[in-house]
């Protein structure tokens, strides 16, 4: 089983049609990964498939970067 | 067969303009689930598409969580509804000065925001396909205004509007939403109106009739076929030139 970074990244960058290796633990979706507002969408829609969990709107808001990602899904994990 | 292999839903394809738009999308060879308010209209609609192997699924468009429900089904036992037409529509006709709230809101509920709630539904598996037809059944009514239907006519140039806004957020998935507005057709709804406002109405048609289901059922498997790939956020009058906007 990949460890949780690598699976967010893993998604990050096949949502985002970005180079797995260009993804970072601190690489902003929009500002480093070229996302738009509806990538973003997208890729909540796609960690909670992953993940199998909710996202709500104001927490997904807050998920910019691929570290924030990571934090949310250990959080709710060890839930 | 231009549509082989896609899953459409069509919403109130029991009769009139949705049964001739079901069986368009079948004849190209989509698999086709139409949806009735009732088992019997359900039913109905089965045995008609059995040959295309299409099916008729019950679905009140008012009803909290139901399409929401019919869309999670549909993409479990068929695959990602690939083409969305929302065709269910009501009429509560009666002038303003004597219209009820519950003319209004039961309109504004069957006619629009079941529009933006199936809409929604899709899109999911839409945007992962990277492929997807909605077509939205509006009405010339909508664009041009009529007596006695304020609360239809609202409703109708609402989605006209939900359409275009629609169109550009989700443009860049490949995902086309476009209205097809109808004139006066041939159906149950336009026979309930008095012989004397069918005959008025015509006079205002430059082909000089009503027109038929198929005219709008064509207009669809059009918009939602390949060959109307870079249209969209647009509405396609189909009025026989009854208005020309």
């Amino acid at each position: 089983m990949e460890n949780i970074e690598q699976r967010v990244k893993k998604i990050v960058a096949e949502q985002l049609g970005v180079n797995e290796a260009e993804v970072k633990i601190e690489s902003s979706f929009v500002d480093d990964l070229g996302a738009d507002s509806l990538d973003t969408v997208e890729l909540v829609m796609a960690l909670e498939e992953e993940f199998e969990c909710e996202i709500p709107d104001e927490e997904a808001e807050k998920i910019t970067t691929v570290q924030q990602a990571i934090d949310f899904v250990n959080a709710h994990l060890n839930k | 067969m231009s549509l082989q292999g896609k899953v459409a839903l069509v919403t109130g394809a029991s009769r009139g303009i949705g049964a001739a738009i079901a069986e368009a999308l079948a004849a190209e060879g989509a698999k086709v689930i139409g949806t009735a308010t009732s088992e019997a209209g359900a039913a109905a609609i089965g045995e008609r598409l059995a040959a295309q192997g299409g099916v008729g699924m019950v679905l009140n468009v008012g009803e909290e969580g139901a399409i929401e429900a019919l869309v999670d089904t549909i993409a479990k036992e068929y695959g990602d509804i690939a083409i969305l037409v929302n065709n269910a529509g009501i009429t509560r006709d009666g002038l303003l000065m004597r219209m009820k709230d519950e003319d209004w809101d039961a309109i504004m509920d069957t006619n629009l925001k079941s529009v933006f709630k199936a809409s929604k539904a899709v899109l999911r598996g839409m945007m992962k396909a990277r492929w997807g037809r909605i077509v939205n059944i509006a009405s010339v009514v909508g664009a041009m205004g009529n007596a006695g239907q304020a609360n239809y006519a609202a409703a109708k140039a609402g989605i006209m509007g939900f359409t275009k806004s629609m169109a550009r957020e989700v443009g860049s998935r490949n995902i086309t939403v476009n209205c097809v507005a109808p004139g006066f057709i041939d159906t149950d709804m336009t026979r309930a109106l008095p012989e004397a406002q069918r005959e008025m109405l015509v006079q205002k048609i430059a082909l000089g009739r009503l027109g038929d289901a198929k005219d709008i059922a064509d207009a669809v498997g059009f918009l939602a076929s390949d060959r109307a790939a870079y249209i969209t956020g647009q509405t396609l009058h189909v009025n026989g030139g009854m208005l020309m906007p």
